[in-house]
């Protein structure tokens, strides 16, 4: 015992003084405290929103209030023209941009050969994301609605929206299809399919789980946006439902929009500018909890 | 007959890979022949730091430094709020949530990232403005710093997203060989880790940035609109984006007040561009340097 | 290409009046080694005059090598000898790798299918190939196997269910699948799966299979099963097995060649190649001196 102590001792082991030490412990909790509490932070932000909006919105809200359309100059009746208006410019904007959106991400990942195409057109992708929103607008406006002779109309806002969306979709399916094992396209080939074949019909049902997720990531960006249809598609008051894809329409983003600074009733123009923030809200969220919900289970399935 | 199917979809293919690139361009081409007039009557010295924005007066005045000085106030004052928070939730990700925790904090922080930016403003305009005003006893609460306090919030997803991925790319054993000298988890964090991602963490504070400037709705709701150049944070102002959204309806098509728009959305673009060009970069750099191929 | 061919000829020229001259060794398409197994049949493959690189890297040299039919060919070498390179040529895989060059002649009875005028889909349907890892599509059971039948534009229903059955019985697993066909083929087991690619293989009715190292993620007992077929395959396909494995060599082939470092060192009957090698390198790699 004895001998086995005084061994110990006299190898003195490298250590810091304990008041370094436990000051060093102190350092951690009170770093990890502050980590924690940016975390927190996004929860409070999040909780807040929901949490106001939610509370004022709910009081806005009712059946008539879903289906009707507005009535004396914008301070009672319902927002539902503008509802079924962001449904049709959602519904344009990823009918552009999904074909266009896959067949770019197929050539990205199946097609390219390596090296400087890919590459620009990579980075090409990468700076349609980062376009500010209201610089698409103005190149809506210009091409859409004025060289095209489209005018301010569904189909301007639906194709400007979709050019936003594009990117979106483009990232998305290509991460989808990168996920798809090479074996099984060499498989594919090796039976004698072509590559065409390899793709339509291993390739892209593969990664078709990964590409909805894109998607409706997308549906819940265009849904939201505000900017692009500014001068392209929108319109604060349209009587009656768009009836042709050349029609201005009214879109529940620019409704909350100009509730807020146009009209000469804010009092009641607030009550359902929070009504109309409240739908917006939970249609984009609950779509993006879709998309993550989706995304999470495909996860799983992939490690099974 | 086969490969010539085979070579024809190819085609079709590459032609339509290449929209993304012909958009870029063609939005590029549109700014600069919209622009242009403008440049060219009122010279870009002029028009860059001319300190007056009175487009509609008589005679009109194109100086758009109130406008750029605006955009930067609110963008830095934003990265004031998103850089530590965003980082910090990265961190606290990475490092001290577990992966239950992980599951459900990493979707808050992509919803976060989607709620709609008319939201935001709306919220701002009616619940922060107001209160900011109240508590503070502002002479007016749609200012530098409410809008700085909201386009924050908005990034602040988007750098912690970003900067997550960039964590997880630093290879475990880097970690590992931090802990074996006897270093701590915090030490281990803020001598290794976080320098081994730091390139990929000042991309995502760059998106940050590209992403508070080039922020459009909110700016106009909340950011109070006055084109004057900001002498305190209290102060409304009129950010590039917000003058464009805001005036483009009233512009005549092809006038001057008309392509000084255009020509205040091309610095917008320029500026966002170079961002994400440096962002490219120094990713690309990141990841090299951490020898990843992708 | 016909500068290649020229070239190829003279080197022939060459080979047959001064064999010490020829870099490579010679495989049986040069019949001058006088085993017994080759008299009375031509080799369904031949590899003439191959060189491979992968950009400027050379990692195939001057491989002269023929495959007889209905017989078992393995090829063995240490890791990075070029084996499985030199099998995804035949059926032209090393064309999903950018910036390869193939020089030489690959006949297949007795035509090239290097060249342009060779389509690499059709080639493939009659020269199949079974990889590493299994590779099961995620799909049902049902529609692996079908699938080769579809992308050759079968659209008869019973038709490609009896091809299917029947493919899946020559693989010896339709014991096993016959209840759960419409289950996603991801829930068999690695040796199940591997089988499964087999019949998938079948299925298209090839004349030649490739077997890049099949049993290389595979347990002991699967290994024997897919073992036990490939002999069972052999009486209607010609067969060319890639291995590490000399164990496996010399259970399932007739013929053995052995690659070093990018060279055909020695090819002949397996059982003379294990009993007596001639090339001083082939015996230290079978004895197990190096590799």
């Amino acid at each position: 015992m004895n001998t086995h102590e005084s061994a110990i001792a006299s190898v003195p082991p490298v250590r810091q003084p304990a008041r370094g030490r436990k000051k060093r412990g102190l350092t951690q909790k009170i770093g990890f405290a502050a980590l924690a509490a940016c975390m927190a932070a996004n929860i409070f932000f999040l909780g807040a929103i929901i949490f106001f909006i939610g509370l004022k919105g709910l009081g806005a809200i009712n059946w008539a209030f879903l289906t009707q359309a507005p009535r004396d100059a914008m301070t009672a009746g319902g927002v539902a023209p503008a509802i079924v208006g962001t449904l049709y410019l959602t519904l344009g904007a990823i009918m552009f941009a999904l074909p266009l959106g896959v067949a770019s991400a197929v050539y990205l990942t199946e097609y390219s050969p390596k090296g400087w195409i890919v590459n620009l057109l990579r980075v090409s992708v990468n700076n349609l994301a980062g376009v500010p929103s209201v610089v698409f607008g103005l190149f809506g406006l210009t091409v859409f609605v004025k060289y095209m002779g489209f005018g301010v109309s569904i189909i301007s806002g639906s194709l400007t929206l979709g050019i936003l969306a594009l990117p979106v979709i483009i990232s998305a399916s290509q991460e989808a299809l990168v996920a798809v094992p090479q074996s099984i396209r060499e498989a594919s080939l090796a039976l004698g399919a072509t590559q065409w074949e390899t793709i339509r019909k291993v390739v892209l049902p593969a990664a078709l789980p990964g590409i909805l997720t894109g998607v409706i990531l997308s549906v819940g960006r265009v849904a939201g946006e505000t900017a692009p249809i500014l001068f392209t598609a929108a319109a604060f008051y349209v009587k009656g439902y768009p009836d042709s894809p050349f029609s201005e329409v009214m879109a529940l983003p620019y409704h909350i929009y100009a509730l807020m600074t146009e009209g000469t009733h804010p009092e009641e123009q607030t009550r359902i500018a929070y009504g109309s923030s409240l739908i917006l809200l939970a249609l984009v969220l609950s779509v993006s909890m879709i998309a993550i919900f989706i995304r999470q289970r495909q996860r799983k399935t992939y490690h099974a | 007959m086969n490969r010539k199917k085979e070579r024809l979809i190819k085609y079709l293919f590459t032609t339509l890979a290449f929209a993304s690139l012909a958009f870029l361009i063609g939005i590029v081409l549109v700014l600069f022949k919209e622009a242009l007039p403008i440049f060219a009557k009122v010279g870009p010295k002029a028009f860059l730091l001319g300190e007056s924005w009175y487009p509609t007066a008589e005679p009109p005045e194109f100086g758009i430094l109130p406008l750029i000085l605006a955009s930067l106030w609110v963008t830095a004052g934003a990265l004031v709020i998103c850089v530590p928070l965003g980082v910090g939730s990265a961190l606290y990700l990475h490092e001290l949530a577990g992966p239950r925790q992980r599951a459900v904090l990493k979707p808050v922080i992509e919803i976060l990232a989607s709620v709609p930016s008319i939201v935001y403003g709306f919220f701002g305009m009616v619940i922060l403005a107001p209160w900011l005003q109240d508590t503070f006893e502002l002479p007016i609460g749609l200012c530098v710093l409410t809008t700085s306090i909201i386009l924050g919030v908005m990034a602040t997803p988007t750098v912690a997203s970003i900067a997550e991925d960039a964590l997880s790319y630093v290879p475990r054993s880097f970690r590992e060989a931090s802990f074996a000298v006897g270093a701590d988890r915090w030490q281990t964090l803020t001598k290794v880790i976080i320098p081994a991602a730091g390139s990929g963490i000042s991309t995502a504070i760059i998106l940050g940035m590209s992403r508070a400037i080039g922020e459009t709705m909110t700016v106009l709701m909340v950011a109070g609109g006055s084109a004057v150049i900001p002498s305190s944070i209290f102060d409304p102002v009129r950010p590039m984006t917000a003058a464009i959204a805001a005036e483009m309806g009233e512009a005549p098509v092809g006038s001057e007040h008309y392509n000084a728009l255009f020509a205040i959305a091309l610095i917008l673009f320029l500026i966002t561009f170079v961002f994400n060009i440096a962002a490219e970069l120094i990713s690309r750099r990141f990841r090299l340097k951490l020898g990843l191929s992708r | 290409m016909h500068d290649t061919m020229v070239d190829y000829e003279k080197q022939m020229g060459l080979e047959n009046f001064h064999p010490s001259l020829v870099k490579g060794p010679v495989g049986i398409n040069m019949n001058s080694l006088g085993e017994a197994d080759l008299f009375g049949s031509e080799p369904k493959i031949d590899a003439r005059g191959v060189n491979f690189y992968y950009g400027s890297k050379k990692a195939l040299n001057n491989i002269n090598l023929g495959f007889l039919p209905r017989r078992v060919t393995a090829i063995i070498g240490p890791s990075g000898c070029g084996k499985s390179t030199f099998i995804r040529l035949l059926n032209r895989m090393h064309e999903l790798v950018p910036g390869t060059r193939l020089e030489g002649e690959i006949l297949l009875d007795g035509l090239d299918i290097t060249g342009p005028a060779c389509d690499a889909a059709e080639l493939r349907k009659r020269v199949g190939m079974v990889f590493q890892k299994p590779n099961p599509f995620p799909k049902t059971i049902f529609e692996n196997v079908a699938y080769g039948l579809e992308v050759n534009g079968v659209t008869d229903k019973e038709l490609i269910r009896g091809k299917v059955i029947d493919s899946l019985k020559k693989a010896a697993l339709w014991g096993e699948v016959k209840d759960r066909l419409k289950d996603s083929a991801l829930g068999l087991s690695g040796g199940q799966q591997q089988r499964l690619c087999i019949a998938r293989c079948l299925a298209v009715e090839p004349e030649v299979i490739l077997f890049d190292e099949p049993c290389a993620s595979l347990d002991p007992i699967s290994t024997g099963k897919i073992e036990e077929l490939i002999l069972e395959l052999k009486k209607e396909y010609t067969i060319i097995i890639v291995t590490h494995n000399m164990q496996q060599a010399a259970r399932v082939s007739d013929r053995t060649a052995f690659f070093l470092m990018g060279e055909l060192i020695e090819e002949g009957r397996t059982e003379r190649i294990f009993k007596a090698p001639r090339d001083k390198r082939t015996e230290d790699y079978i004895t197990g001196r190096f590799g």
